[in-house]
């Protein structure tokens, strides 16, 4: 067995997991920094999930090793971890101090310091009201809130949070951007799955990109995003002139718009070009390529798409 | 297992608080006076019906001074054998010793089930095969004695509180109602234990439990706390079954002693009540994980129940074979065990025995965990969507 480096909080070589004969994740390596914000991307199905629930010990690879803080057994560490699952869920006849209190119960706070403590995040989290109520009093985004302070009221080194964003309105997906944020300031490790591009490009140092079970691109997002070239967004008065020998020649204008991908010589012989060559420049702008430009890159045009969709169908006022 | 043990209080604390603060908990304790109700009033209209069925009249046609003469040799007779041992006895003077008129008047005459005539030496018993069959005994005692006339004989008794005979009858009474009693019990609480994972499976808190603890101590602590629930009801209903017979003054030193002494019996009952509740409820929680839904559940009570049966008919066969195969048997199968070691307590009285069964019950109910657990992580907690859909058979058998 390859020994576990300190550094990594998570390290996974070559793990496989298949059911009734099929590969939900087909041989994924993934090292994740202690102390870092990272993202595990991909639609539904490409096995996020499962290689949560191999990382947590939920369930065993059938090949392959993974170490959770250094430890090939997952659950020995489960009291330096707190895990959100995809498929919320709570004790509906528990308060909503005790659910919470419960959960540090399990992972090894004691009960009179988790209910003080689930009082105090509750109050802390704008839910003082609701401390008393019981699980099933509460609205879906309050017993949501109750089980995100559940997975972090024993102070973990370690959050996995599987889908954190769905279900979530706008305001509430910004308080838990920001609280992944002060997580992570305090040095604790976020790792999150999404197939929100945009909460992992707001967020992460690193992520992975998951699709088909396989782990196509892993890193930081700046090199994710570094794979394309920058694009050019022109507007000229003329439509044609010397100038245009500096344009792809496969570039069509839209109107007096043209968008193309930057030279690989750089800006000022495009510019110079253009200047001399008579274009008379509207305006001209270049950019960075986002993550989802990336993603699009990596994954594919049919997941990239498939992952708008599943945005689309989780959550109305989420986009991709 | 240090953390496993803790891990499994932590589940059991949240599951006994959730039960036994429960409105449905109430209804729990009620439980019981359910099935006494429906005994006490079964039982008393059961009497009366026996009684409406099995007073017996029999007519008779005798000369009056013999008849007389019956009638006080039943009077007599009856302070000694009681009075519901001897038919009634009623002169029929409008009937005449002729087999026609004897006829006839059974036909007509529906309060009596017999006629008797002739004479005392010689006596005629007219009547349907039952009736004569039944009463032919009894009439002979009745002529013979009201011919011969005896003096009645007082008997001086002398009591001695128990006999070899008395005694080990009195044992054998004791094991056959403490086996009855844990089974009784068993039966009632391990079945609730099927249903105990479908909470957490239906709310998806399985997720959150199985990340965090071993799951061996997930059914750990679910066993603990149906345990603890189970004696908390039988410590009410003890002490209201107690309290209710010093009421009505039920004589306790008068019940059969068994033979490891009443105090290390009622010892060993609480635990061999745990060990049998701990056996089967590992092996239903185990296979009550593997349902889905309450439906499913449901399904499994009954071949659960045809399950426990069986091992209370193997326990219950083997009380009065002590040191036979069969009762080794029971002692050593591990669900009939703690039934089979109660009656031995009532019936041998030593003790180590007790300690070994004790021990290997509390292996058996590891393996059993283990195996289940094994189970459950194998089928249900590593399936995803589509393996969900697979059927009960399909999980349990893996395939």
């Amino acid at each position: 067995m390859h020994a576990p480096d300190p550094q990594f909080a998570i390290e996974a070589r070559n793990i496989v997991k298949r059911f009734d004969g099929e590969a939900a994740v087909d041989g994924i390596d993934l090292t994740i920094t202690k102390g870092s914000i990272f993202g595990i991307l991909g639609p539904n199905g490409a096995g996020k999930t499962t290689a949560l629930r191999m990382l947590l010990g939920i369930i065993d690879p059938d090949e392959g090793e993974r170490f959770l803080l250094g430890s090939p057994d997952p659950i020995s560490k489960a009291h330096q971890v707190g895990y959100l699952p995809e498929e919320r869920g709570l004790y509906q006849s528990m308060k909503a101090y005790d659910a919470i209190a419960f959960m540090g119960a399990l992972r090894g706070l004691p009960l009179a310091e988790g209910r003080k403590r689930g009082r105090s995040m509750m109050k802390a989290h704008g839910l003082g009201d609701a401390t008393d109520k019981q699980i099933r009093q509460l609205s879906k985004g309050m017993a949501q809130t109750v089980q995100l302070l559940g997975t972090l009221v024993h102070d973990p080194d370690l959050i996995i949070l599987d889908e954190p964003f769905s279900g979530l309105d706008a305001l509430n997906q910004g308080k838990l951007e920001r609280l992944i944020r002060d997580q992570a300031d305090k040095g604790v490790t976020v790792i999150f799955s999404t197939h929100v591009i945009a909460h992992a490009e707001r967020l992460c140092e690193e992520i992975a990109i998951i699709a088909d079970g396989k782990v196509p691109f892993k890193g930081k997002v700046s090199a994710a995003r570094d794979r394309l070239r920058p694009q050019v967004h022109l507007e000229t008065r003329n439509l044609d002139g010397p100038w245009r020998s500096a344009i792809p020649a496969d570039c069509q204008p839209l109107g007096h718009n043209w968008h193309f991908t930057l030279p690989e010589n750089g800006v000022e012989p495009l510019l110079h070009a253009l200047v001399e060559g008579g274009a008379g420049i509207e305006s001209l702008s270049i950019e960075r390529p986002g993550l989802h430009d990336a993603f699009v890159q990596i994954a594919g045009e049919a997941v990239a798409r498939k992952m708008k969709e599943d945005s689309a169908s989780n959550n109305g006022d989420e986009t991709a | 297992m240090i953390e496993t043990i803790r891990a499994a209080f932590v589940i059991a604390r949240r599951d006994f608080t959730a039960i036994i603060f429960s409105k449905s908990f109430f209804f729990f304790l009620l439980g019981p006076l359910f099935p006494l109700g429906i005994g006490v009033a079964a039982g008393g209209l059961g009497s009366q019906v026996s009684r409406d069925i099995e007073t017996t009249t029999i007519g008779i046609v005798l000369s009056p001074e013999e008849a007389e003469k019956l009638l006080a040799t039943r009077a007599r007779l009856s302070l000694s054998l009681g009075p519901k041992s001897l038919p009634d006895l009623l002169i029929l003077n409008d009937v005449q010793d002729r087999e026609a008129d004897i006829v006839a008047k059974l036909d007509s005459d529906k309060s009596i089930n017999a006629i008797l005539s002739g004479t005392l030496e010689k006596p005629v018993l007219t009547g349907s095969q039952r009736d004569v069959g039944r009463w032919q005994g009894k009439i002979a005692l009745l002529a013979e004695t009201a011919i011969a006339q005896p003096v009645p004989v007082e008997i001086e008794t002398r009591l001695v509180g128990q006999t070899g005979s008395s005694s080990e009858r009195g044992q054998l009474l004791t094991a056959q109602g403490a086996q009855a009693i844990l089974i009784l019990l068993t039966m009632i609480l391990a079945g609730m234990v099927l249903s105990n994972l479908v909470e957490e499976k239906t709310n998806k808190i399985i997720e959150i439990l199985a990340a965090a603890i071993p799951m061996d101590a997930i059914f750990l602590g679910k066993l603990f706390a149906m345990l603890g629930m189970a004696l908390v009801g039988i410590a009410v209903w003890s002490t209201l079954g107690l309290s209710v017979s010093l009421l009505v003054g039920v004589h306790w030193n008068a019940l059969p002693v068994p033979a490891v002494g009443w105090p290390l019996f009622i010892i060993l009952m609480i635990f061999y009540f745990s060990m049998a509740y701990l056996l089967l409820g590992s092996l239903f929680l185990g296979i009550g994980a593997m349902a889905t839904t309450v439906r499913e559940v449901q399904t499994l009570s009954m071949p659960v129940t045809m399950g426990q049966l069986l091992v209370f008919f193997l326990a219950y066969s083997s009380i009065t074979k002590l040191g036979e195969p069969v009762e080794w048997f029971a002692v050593l199968f591990p669900f009939s065990s703690p039934f089979a070691m109660i009656a031995r307590a009532a019936q041998m009285d030593n003790i180590w025995q007790h300690g070994l069964a004790l021990v290997w019950q509390a292996i058996f109910t590891m393996i059993i965990i283990r195996f289940s657990v094994m189970l459950f992580r194998r089928n249900v907690m590593k399936s995803g969507q589509a393996a969900r859909k697979k059927s009960l058979f399909a999980r349990v058998t893996g395939k």
